[in-house]
């Protein structure tokens, strides 16, 4: 079946399509060698689960397993990567990163550098969050504006969405170091030399700018799409009523867009709580801890010291779950009703 | 080929009284931005891309210069190596072109690179950099060869490859299962996949790294690979795409008398096409670019992924920021070759879908 009759006399040439199709079909053909005969066994109703399986053995393997035993890990102590070898501590794990004397004072806490974590991530998510939504939002609003080439300039924004976090941060690295062309430029408008990458203000500052700099398109993506599907015949019913352009932003364009603005919002913050690589390579969370986020503190414990904390790093990734629950919460009531959203 | 003219009819400025299109403040503004925004979103990498091709001496200067100026050097007789070139000017105002033999202190060596006889001694103030441009194209061939770059470039080629071949099967045929057939549990484990997507394995670090090492997987690439591929985000999007292929296909090669995973491979794969090439480019973006997982499970520099290595690498005590640059540039190049040529693909598959991580 599906072979298409081809009566058309055209020479059958070799192109790379045509050699990659016959390997996509040999292999499939080898693969029902052994899929066949398990469909006489079993019948045809039980045939979703062999096409599950694969999926769901990786799925239960590497996320399911995992997810339950990360709660074993939050209660058991010691150095030993191994489970039987960890002795039950109880909440201990959590007691040592909770005990604070005042949580707003890192150095008060026994786990002093997760707070500091803590509080830098939640600095950087407000900052990062807000900025990126205020940029994306200007940003597909001119996209969205009537101007040419507008499929390049969305290119142009969105291009560093590609680019790895660690080519990012070095890419910045370079332009913010003691000798990076930033200082060229500050030092030829007369202002002094910065040391932005070792001052704990201006890293957390960079870090922020970087941060929106590197995921501003793919966000601007999302609400272009939003503005695109607003019927145009509201803004010509608008303009007949004599709106403004800036009172048709406020009444028409932006309570249309609300529900593209919350799932920017959402995922922009759920990224932004998990952000980790390109901080890391730009600062490494320094200078000392002034950038140290959340995953870098639980990297650093469970994996990069000489002693792996593997608790603490298991209880605070417990913390960061929870987190990241609350803010899918939020989500799902915001946009309960509304089309729903893959985040 | 377009005319200036025919670009400059493009304009969508407002139709004035008069029926020709005028610009307007707001269009003005549109167009400053998007200027600003060509500057700050290339500017970085067009610096990242003329830097690397500076010497190690270029680098140091400051402030930087945008183009890749080197010294000159030229050969002279008498001596093994290419000499330095400078413009010294002497005390009674004269200026001659010499080559710098040696300098010591404050004083430097120098002599006519025409006709090289005895050296004569010149205050270092009184002398100035011969400069021609030049690419430094050593920063990009040493890397090559005295550093494992190729095997980095090895790693993280078979780790993308790999990886995107293996999630589009394992995804494709879960969604085959959960959007073809009716069966009890079917809500169930879609909810179970769906309700995941909030997982991020920094959540589970720990846990998946026990798993690794109990399968032998650390130091393994297919510990880097595996793991990430039953990507819930995969099988949402090509199980609503298969949703839309009608059930009277399938039907009809049953009656040919087609066994299950022929209707799999031969109906709903060639249908599922471009929700496939989507999750294809999602899977390669998000595998070529994949750092904190490969960092915990790879840790012998031979195995190392091109972001890890490009990290360990500027991490080293002394810094050689020419060969940083250059191999920055080449990971970078293949992600933006596959952008130029599928731009419109991805920008519009990535707004209809929603989906980055």
């Amino acid at each position: 079946m599906n072979r298409s009759a081809a009566p058309a006399p055209r020479p059958r040439r070799y192109t790379p399509g045509r050699a990659a199709f016959g390997v996509f079909a040999v292999v499939m053909t080898v693969i029902g060698w052994v899929i066949e005969p398990i469909q006489r066994l079993i019948g045809v109703r039980r045939m979703p689960w062999v096409f599950l399986l694969p999926n769901l053995a990786i799925f239960g393997v590497f996320i399911l397993f995992p997810m339950v035993m990360n709660f074993y890990y939050a209660f058991t102590g010691g150095t030993a990567l191994y489970p039987l070898e960890r002795p039950f501590v109880g909440t201990q794990n959590f007691e040592q990163i909770y005990a604070c004397g005042n949580y707003l004072n890192p150095a008060t806490c026994n786990e002093d550098l997760f707070w500091r974590a803590v509080w830098n991530s939640f600095t950087f998510v407000a900052f990062h969050v807000a900025g990126l939504v205020f940029f994306a939002l200007i940003t597909a609003l001119v996209l969205n504006a009537r101007i040419v080439a507008r499929g390049f300039f969305r290119s142009v924004y969105f291009y560093p969405v590609l680019l790895s976090p660690v080519v990012v941060g070095l890419i910045w690295k370079w332009i913010l170091q003691r000798d990076g062309v930033l200082n060229g430029i500050l030092v030829s408008l007369g202002f002094d030399r910065t040391l932005f990458l070792l001052n704990a203000d201006w890293s957390m500052f960079w870090i922020i700018v970087v941060t929106i700099w590197a995921n501003m398109g793919f966000h601007t993506l999302i609400l272009l799409a939003g503005l695109q599907s607003i019927p145009k015949e509201l803004y010509d019913a608008g303009s007949i009523d004599g709106t403004g352009p800036l009172q048709s932003f406020w009444h028409i364009t932006l309570p249309l867009l609300m529900p593209n603005v919350v799932v920017v919002l959402v995922l922009a913050m759920i990224r932004a709580v998990q952000m980790f690589d390109l901080v890391y390579v730009l600062t490494g969370g320094g200078p000392g801890s002034a950038t140290l986020l959340m995953v870098q503190y639980i990297y650093e414990v469970g994996f990069a010291s000489q002693i792996q904390r593997f608790g603490l790093a298991a209880s605070a990734s417990v913390t960061l779950g929870v987190v990241l629950l609350i803010i899918t919460l939020i989500q799902l009531r915001l946009t309960r009703g509304s089309e729903s959203h893959l985040a | 080929m377009r005319s200036l003219g025919a670009i400059l009819k493009l304009r969508r400025g407002r139709k004035g009284p008069d029926g020709r299109r005028k610009m307007h403040l707001t269009d003005w503004l549109a167009y400053g931005y998007l200027a600003i925004g060509i500057v700050v979103m290339f500017g970085p990498v067009l610096w990242l891309i003329a830097s690397s091709f500076k010497t190690p001496a270029g680098l140091l200067e400051f402030p930087p210069t945008a183009l890749p100026y080197a010294q000159t050097t030229v050969p002279v007789e008498g001596y093994d190596e290419p000499l330095p070139l400078f413009d010294v000017t002497f005390e009674d105002g004269t200026e001659r072109r010499m080559a710098q033999v040696r300098r010591i202190g404050i004083e430097a060596q120098m002599v006519d690179p025409d006709a090289p006889g005895e050296p004569i001694t010149v205050n270092i103030d009184q002398r100035e950099q011969v400069r021609e441009l030049r690419l430094a194209w050593e920063n990009y061939v040493d890397p090559l060869q005295r550093f494992n770059f190729l095997t980095y470039l090895r790693n993280s080629v078979v780790v993308t490859v790999v990886a995107t071949i293996v999630t589009l099967i394992a995804n494709s045929m879960a969604a085959f299962g959960l959007s073809k057939y009716k069966f009890r549990g079917r809500n169930a484990v879609f909810l179970l996949i769906i309700g995941t997507l909030m997982i991020p394995l920094s959540v589970i670090l720990v846990p998946v790294y026990l798993v690794i090492t109990e399968v032998g997987w650390v130091n393994n690439l297919w510990g880097v690979i595996i793991p990430g591929a039953a990507t819930p985000t995969g099988v949402f999007l090509l199980r609503q795409y298969m949703l839309t292929i009608p059930d009277q296909l399938l039907d009809a090669g049953r009656i040919d008398g087609a066994s299950e995973w022929r209707l799999y491979w031969q109906i709903v794969l060639p249908l599922s096409a471009p929700a496939m090439a989507v999750l294809a480019i999602f899977s390669v973006m998000w595998r070529w670019n994949d750092f904190l997982w490969p960092l915990i499970v790879l840790t012998r520099s031979e195995l190392f992924t091109l972001q890890v290595g490009l990290n360990a690498f500027q991490g080293e005590l002394n810094v050689q920021w020419h060969y940083v640059l250059a191999m920055t540039v080449l990971t970078l190049l293949p992600i933006t070759m596959v952008f130029a040529f599928l731009q419109r693909f991805i920008t519009t598959g990535i707004a209809s879908s929603g989906v980055k991580q």
